[in-house]
């Protein structure tokens, strides 16, 4: 392995270093280039979104026509859990559970941070790679390898885990409780092995490269936000992702080797089973340690690569830098302390109940100290409607909804009868799933020039962000009414209840919002794959940003920069500053004699 | 079918746009400048246009909803507590909607103030210690008052005093079943575990505690209005949940322990049956009920029953493949209609005695207790458990 990183005190001996010449093997498959790592991990994390994305139509079908016929279940589900095009009320929660897991880890987790985070460190941190090109690589293909896994546990006989994306002991213990807790459940904890292997060596990596590989002048201070949230992401992923890990593991241990960590006094399928002494509630504790920083972990690189786009398109500095820093740093903190807001109601002490009230509900400060620097961003702003710009703008928004009825979800007292209900659903898909997808967006239609050196067609972005938005709000916001009603989730029907009938023209509606929203998705991937090869090509500093990856050459090459790193002399957000005559004066421009620092 | 067709006037709209995109991108091939993909003065014009418009449609979405969707919603709560929930509810709600309207307001308008255009200069605004003390102290004030409230409420409802008079039942759920089994006259229940579950002792009751003597196991829950039920739940298998969404109660059945939950019923069954919103949301069902039943009938199918209300409770935490159909009829009663009910049913020891009478078809014959109609039932009953159970052991 040649030492493909270096710090900013002999960056400028790089050049003799690239001697070798690289086969299709080295530069498209086994690259130990992050640019080209990070368009592996996009490229994978938009396939295995395209699955979820159709998993959920499929169930989102069966919850506005239940138990109708569809030729299109019989030819994707086959005759086994679909016969006569009929959903099966097993597969139903087989879809549910690989539909969150696939968008919760494998897109927003690493489809989301293993992109940016790959492509946007070393180019805006100004290093020439990863500290570790080598382990890099291994991080993405342990990902893909989970992926596989997990895609192949679809295909087993008795179907995928069933027991909802957070498996829950006894259900995904025992195959007698349910089907897909037998090998599906097994090659479930596989894939998520796997992919903790994986996230746990992207994240080191992370911190190593922010930490030692900045470029001279690039303080802590003169990071773009970007880079603060990805740092703070990755040290919240290497705290919480090993406590999944660790249950994952007593999990297996359960199921396979008969000891009884989670387990106790069960009598299922006409006999009574030898545990003895272990409790649900514990493994729903460890599994929540990581679940919960788990949505920080997908929601911070979203706000940070808003916050870069929002202040590039707005021709202002975001407001409140270091606000922006300080509130990162108290989401990450205070996300690890929170997580039994999950288990309001899980039979563990009300006392722990009331901690976690508290807890829960402080989040919202910093998480309203966010929204509103946003919000002054574009106040006298001039902003630049590209697409980018407008999914930052609707991250803002849905995390604004989202996160408003977090504060009924992380009150115990109220938490009692919506949770687990639509109301929970409405909430976090708000919060954390679309607001993290408009985040993804916006990165790929942000830096697509960076990835591919063309631009993506820019109307065809219109078009998808606005059926995209209104598409969104229109599955989500009636979600939050049939969840106030007391509608359970994860029913594979609610027939059975002549109470909610006249919720069925809701589930409707919900369910034609969602189909339209999922075949606009089409827009954007043929904008992409098209854009690739027949783009527009791009210029080097397209947005007119400050910022140090667009001071690379558009056409990639290994080191980043073909001389030596670029020197900072300023913060990120130059724009529009009244001692210069352009609206943006980039990061490794010198201060000019006199020159003060307007912000703090 | 009108979604269907909903689906490709859609689907029709994206082809005629992206053909205009087409065109669009056509007439500009002269120009072919590389920062055509970048917003134009043009395009940022437009887009703050329909910044202006979605803002609208956000705000006229909600009053949409609130309007047409408002009644779906949980309305009077059927125990005490539940007015202290839904009075904090309330509030929360209140704030969530100033609040809500207030920052998209701001946010979308900002969008379509500030709209880009080459002769306008952006406010080079970097910080401001007073905006941002303004915005972290409000929230902080107005939560710590929702916690203050949430706590209280929530340490109300979750610590039951033990010396208070309350009503003992256990609730016990299995795959996919509810039982109930009430500690009868001495009021505590007996102990109970799943290795003692056999034949119709399918809770695992211990026959041999003498507070299990007078147990009584039923598979319907009754519960008296106005006093407080003390619920004590089990689970055989897996993870359930009991949720009774009237009385906005919810507690985890967890294997391996006992969880626990009171409330006080304050309308009885027959009561909230007849408050005038719940007597037009069934009104409504039963339109819909209608509606529906006519096309089964059309399809030469059955007509669906006219509905009733009555109180629920659903298993709210998945559980299986047939989690959606878990649930079992609560029932208020006045306190003395609930005594006679409870007076009515066989304890649990009877059931025992007459599971193994019948076993012994010489000496079961004629059970000798009251011939009413009911025992026989309850007989019948214990007889089709016993038959199942052999039918199980003989399987294997």
């Amino acid at each position: 392995m040649s030492a493909e990183a270096h710090g900013h005190d002999h960056g400028h001996d790089h050049e003799h270093e690239h001697h070798h010449k690289d086969t299709f093997i080295t530069k498209y498959i086994f690259s130990i280039d992050h640019k080209m790592i990070a368009k592996q991990y996009l490229i994978t994390g938009i396939i295995m979104g395209i699955i979820g994305i159709v998993m959920s139509l499929l169930f989102r079908m069966q919850l506005a026509w239940p138990e109708e016929s569809f030729k299109i279940f019989n030819v994707l589900l086959g005759d086994k859990f679909a016969p006569d095009g009929v959903m099966a009320n097993d597969i139903y929660l087989a879809l549910v559970t690989i539909h969150g897991t696939i968008m919760v880890f494998f897109v927003l987790t690493a489809g989301l941070s293993g992109t940016f985070s790959n492509l946007l460190i070393p180019l805006q941190i100004g290093a020439r790679d990863m500290a570790s090109g080598f382990m890099n690589m291994i991080s993405y293909w342990l990902f893909f390898l989970s992926a596989v896994v997990m895609l192949c546990s679809l295909f087993v006989e008795a179907g995928p885990a069933s027991a909802g994306w957070t498996i829950y002991p006894p259900l995904s213990a025992l195959p007698q409780a349910i089907p897909g807790s037998g090998t599906g459940m097994t090659l479930w904890l596989v894939s998520m092995a796997i992919f903790i292997a994986s996230s746990l060596m992207g994240s080191l990596n992370y911190i190593v490269t922010v930490i030692n590989l900045r470029t001279k002048g690039m303080s802590m201070t003169r990071l773009p936000l970007t880079i603060w949230t990805f740092f703070v992401t990755a040290i919240i992923g290497v705290i919480s992702f090993p406590v999944l890990l660790s249950a994952a593991l007593l999990l297996i241990f359960d199921r396979s080797f008969g000891t009884s960590f989670f387990l106790s006094d069960i009598y299922i399928a006409g006999e009574v089973l030898h545990y003895q002494g272990g409790s649900p509630v514990l493994f729903e504790h460890l599994f929540w340690f990581l679940g919960h920083p788990e949505v920080y972990i997908v929601i911070l690189p979203a706000m940070g690569l808003v916050s870069e786009i929002m202040a590039t398109n707005s021709r202002k500095p975001i407001f409140g830098y270091r606000a922006m820093i300080m509130s990162v740093l108290a989401i990450a903190f205070l996300s690890t302390i929170v997580w039994g807001h999950h288990m309001f109601i899980s039979g563990m002490n009300p006392f722990l109940g009331s901690v976690f009230t508290f807890t829960t509900l402080l989040i919202a400060i910093p998480s309203a100290v966010k929204a509103f620097n946003w919000i002054t961003t574009l106040w006298k702003g001039n902003l630049q409607f590209n697409p980018a710009m407008l999914f930052s703008i609707g991250m803002v928004s849905t995390f604004i909804t989202g996160g408003l009825t977090g504060i009924i979800l992380g009150d115990s007292t109220l938490d009692i009868n919506v949770h687990d209900t639509y109301f929970v659903i409405a909430h976090f898909h708000l919060v954390m799933g679309i607001s993290a997808l408009y985040g993804m967006f916006a990165g790929i239609y942000h830096w697509f020039p960076k990835m591919y050196g063309r631009m993506l067609n820019k109307n065809l972005g219109y078009i998808h962000f606005w059926v995209t938005a209104v598409c969104a709000y229109g599955v989500f916001f009636p979600m939050h009414f049939i969840g106030l009603a007391g509608l359970p989730r994860r029913y594979y029907t609610n027939t059975n209840f002549p109470l909610f009938d006249d919720l069925q023209n809701v589930n409707v509606l919900i369910t034609t919002f969602a189909l339209v929203g999922g075949a606009f998705q089409l827009v954007f991937l043929y904008n992409f794959f098209s854009s690739i090869f027949y783009g527009k090509k791009a210029v080097q500093n397209p947005w007119k940003s400050t910022t140090l990856e667009w001071t690379t050459p558009v056409e990639h090459i290994h080191g980043n920069w073909p001389g030596e790193i670029p020197h900072v002399y300023r913060w990120p957000y130059d724009y529009s500053n009244p001692n210069h005559d352009v609206d943006f004066v980039p990061q490794n421009v010198p201060m000019k004699e006199g020159e003060e620092v307007l912000h703090h | 079918m009108t979604s269907l067709l909903v689906i490709i006037v859609v689907v029709l709209l994206a082809v005629a746009l992206w053909q205009l995109t087409k065109i669009f991108d056509l007439t500009q091939v002269g120009s072919s400048s590389d920062d055509s993909q970048v917003a134009s003065d043009n395009d940022n014009n437009i887009q703050g246009y329909i910044m202006f418009g979605f803002l609208a449609f956000i705000y006229i979405f909600t009053i949409y909803g609130l309007l047409k969707w408002g009644n779906l919603a949980l309305h009077t709560p059927a125990s005490e507590h539940g007015l202290l929930v839904d009075n904090l509810m309330n509030i929360t709600w209140v704030l969530i909607f100033i609040v809500q309207v207030i920052t998209q307001g701001l946010l979308y308008w900002f969008s379509f103030k500030n709209r880009g255009h080459k002769d306008r200069k952006a406010l080079f605004f970097a910080d401001s210690n007073k905006l941002e003390a303004i915005w972290s102290i409000i929230p902080s004030v107005v939560l710590a008052c929702l916690i203050l409230y949430g706590l209280y409420a929530w340490n109300n409802i979750m610590f039951v005093d033990k010396d208070e008079d309350v009503v003992e039942i256990e609730l016990y759920a299995q795959q996919f079943k509810w039982t109930a089994r009430y500690a009868g006259k001495d009021n505590v229940l007996g102990k109970a575990n799943v290795r003692l579950i056999e034949g119709v002792n399918t809770l695992g009751v211990d026959m041999s505690d003498p507070n299990a003597q007078d147990d009584i196991v039923v598979t319907e829950l009754h519960i008296p209005k106005g006093k407080k039920v003390h619920f004590k739940m089990r689970s055989q298998d897996v993870l359930h949940s009991a949720y009774m969404p009237h009385f906005r109660a919810q507690m985890n059945c967890v294997p391996g322990m006992v969880t626990e939950f009171a409330f006080i019923p304050t309308y009885t069954t027959a009561e909230y049956r007849e408050l005038p919103f719940m007597v037009e949301k069934v009104a409504h069902i039963n339109k819909l009920r209608a509606e529906k039943s006519a096309e089964l009938v059309a399809k030469g199918g059955t007509a669906l029953d006219p509905y009733t209300f009555d109180y629920l409770l659903l298993c709210n935490k998945i559980c299986g493949a047939s989690h959606y159909n878990m649930q079992m009829k609560v029932v208020v009663d006045t306190p003395e209609e609930y005594k006679k009910w409870l007076s009515e049913k066989t304890t649990l020891a009877q059931d025992i005695e007459a599971a193994k009478a019948a076993e012994k078809p010489a000496e079961g014959a004629a059970p000798t207790t009251d011939t009413t109609a009911k025992v026989q039932d309850t007989v019948k009953a214990v007889i089709d458990t016993v038959k199942a159970v052999v039918a199980k052991v003989a399987m294997k």
